[in-house]
């Protein structure tokens, strides 16, 4: 199947402001992508070892000493949702490829590397801040909150400034 | 008037079958967008493409008029809505983290997500990283529990910080994306040869 072209980057932004005016409109949540993997997180360690769980005052923040399962949550069912919608997108546009994509500039061992790292980093920075890209600073500018556009300052001018030290692997 | 499951006028049990159908169209937005591609995604920070910026500024325009619209007509309680609370030193340490990772792994967690559903290899590497940081910062809590918690000026809006109404700050904004969109046109013009064949 021919692959198709993107789609037009405003109308894209205007469907996705659709979507999120929608998360709020029906259940007062924005669009998150860090809480579910989170709560994978959280379920898997307190299924190998629910006391290290209930000790630990994060984890238990979300298990209640094993009275609430860490992944009955909206934004848990919200990325099953997302997971879906990507693969129905892909499908329908001939984008579906078991590739490791990476720039000729670096072999695609060091590219997997740096998604490791960079995955690490977000994971924990998403930790600190609240929420990552669409959760804290996309839904936080929505709502009009200070901490969404002081999210979004962060993240866009960190990536900025560290993209200069790491042009290699991108071009 | 919404938030519909909060205010009870839809059972909470549709909450996950709204949730599921949002996540759909979230997902297929993304995908569309471009933004199961870390070569899309990383471009703004080298000047051949503006994707991610364009979508993500028009998609706060789009969302902030319809809240207050929405508000305007007694359509939604915005005082029910979720608003992230203002840890100044938290956001501040985490906003650098994620914007190092950004750079460093050319996705974030909901556009890595998109690109893992269609076979991207190095966006399931990026989502199992995600896991693994989770697993160092909870592991870590009792070390940074102050810092996490520190300087919380709740849910803080920006609207009140600046003293102006809603639709003003939604003028400015407007303002504020319109140049920007504008600007990234002009510098898109002078970079756009740095693009790179990759093997997608």
């Amino acid at each position: 199947m021919e692959k198709m072209k993107y789609m037009n980057p405003y109308l894209a932004g205007f469907f996705l402001g659709l979507v999120l005016l929608a998360a709020f409109y029906f259940s007062a949540e924005g669009l998150g992508g860090s809480g579910a993997p989170k709560r994978l997180v959280v379920g898997a360690v307190e299924a190998v070892a629910p006391n290290h769980a209930y000790n630990n005052e994060f984890y238990n923040s979300y298990t209640q000493n094993g009275e609430r399962n860490p992944l009955s949550n909206w934004v848990v069912v919200q990325v099953v949702g997302l997971l879906a919608g990507g693969f129905l997108s892909g499908t329908f546009s001939g984008r579906l490829k078991l590739v490791t994509e990476h720039s000729p500039k670096i072999t695609a061992k060091r590219r997997l590397y740096m998604a490791l790292i960079g995955g690490i980093l977000f994971g924990i920075g998403s930790q600190f801040g609240r929420g990552c890209t669409s959760g804290a600073a996309l839904s936080g500018m929505a709502v009009f909150s200070a901490a969404g556009y002081l999210t979004l300052i962060a993240i866009f001018g960190t990536a900025f400034i560290v993209g200069k030290f790491v042009k290699k692997l991108w071009i | 008037m919404g938030p519909l499951v909060k205010m009870g006028e839809i059972a909470a049990g549709w909450d996950f079958v709204i949730a599921f159908i949002i996540g759909i169209f979230f997902g297929i937005v993304m995908e569309q967008a471009g933004f199961s591609s870390s070569k899309k995604i990383t471009g703004w920070i080298y000047g051949y493409d503006f994707t991610v910026i364009r979508v993500f500024f028009t998609a706060a325009i789009v969302a902030m008029i319809g809240l207050v619209f929405m508000q305007y007509l007694g359509w939604i309680n915005f005082g029910e809505l979720f608003i992230n609370p203002s840890y100044i030193w938290s956001i501040l340490l985490g906003g650098a983290l994620m914007g190092a990772g950004f750079a460093i792994g050319g996705f974030c967690p909901g556009t890595s997500i998109a690109a893992a559903a269609i076979g991207k290899i190095d966006a399931m590497v990026f989502v199992l990283g995600i896991m693994i940081g989770v697993f160092i910062f909870a592991e870590g809590f009792p070390i940074w529990d102050d810092l996490y918690t520190a300087a919380n000026h709740g849910p803080l809006l920006i609207t009140d910080l600046l003293g102006i109404s809603k639709g003003v700050w939604t003028f400015i904004f407007i303002l504020i994306a319109f140049a920007t969109f504008w600007g990234t046109a002009a510098l898109r013009k002078k970079y756009a040869h740095k693009e790179l064949d990759y093997n997608n």
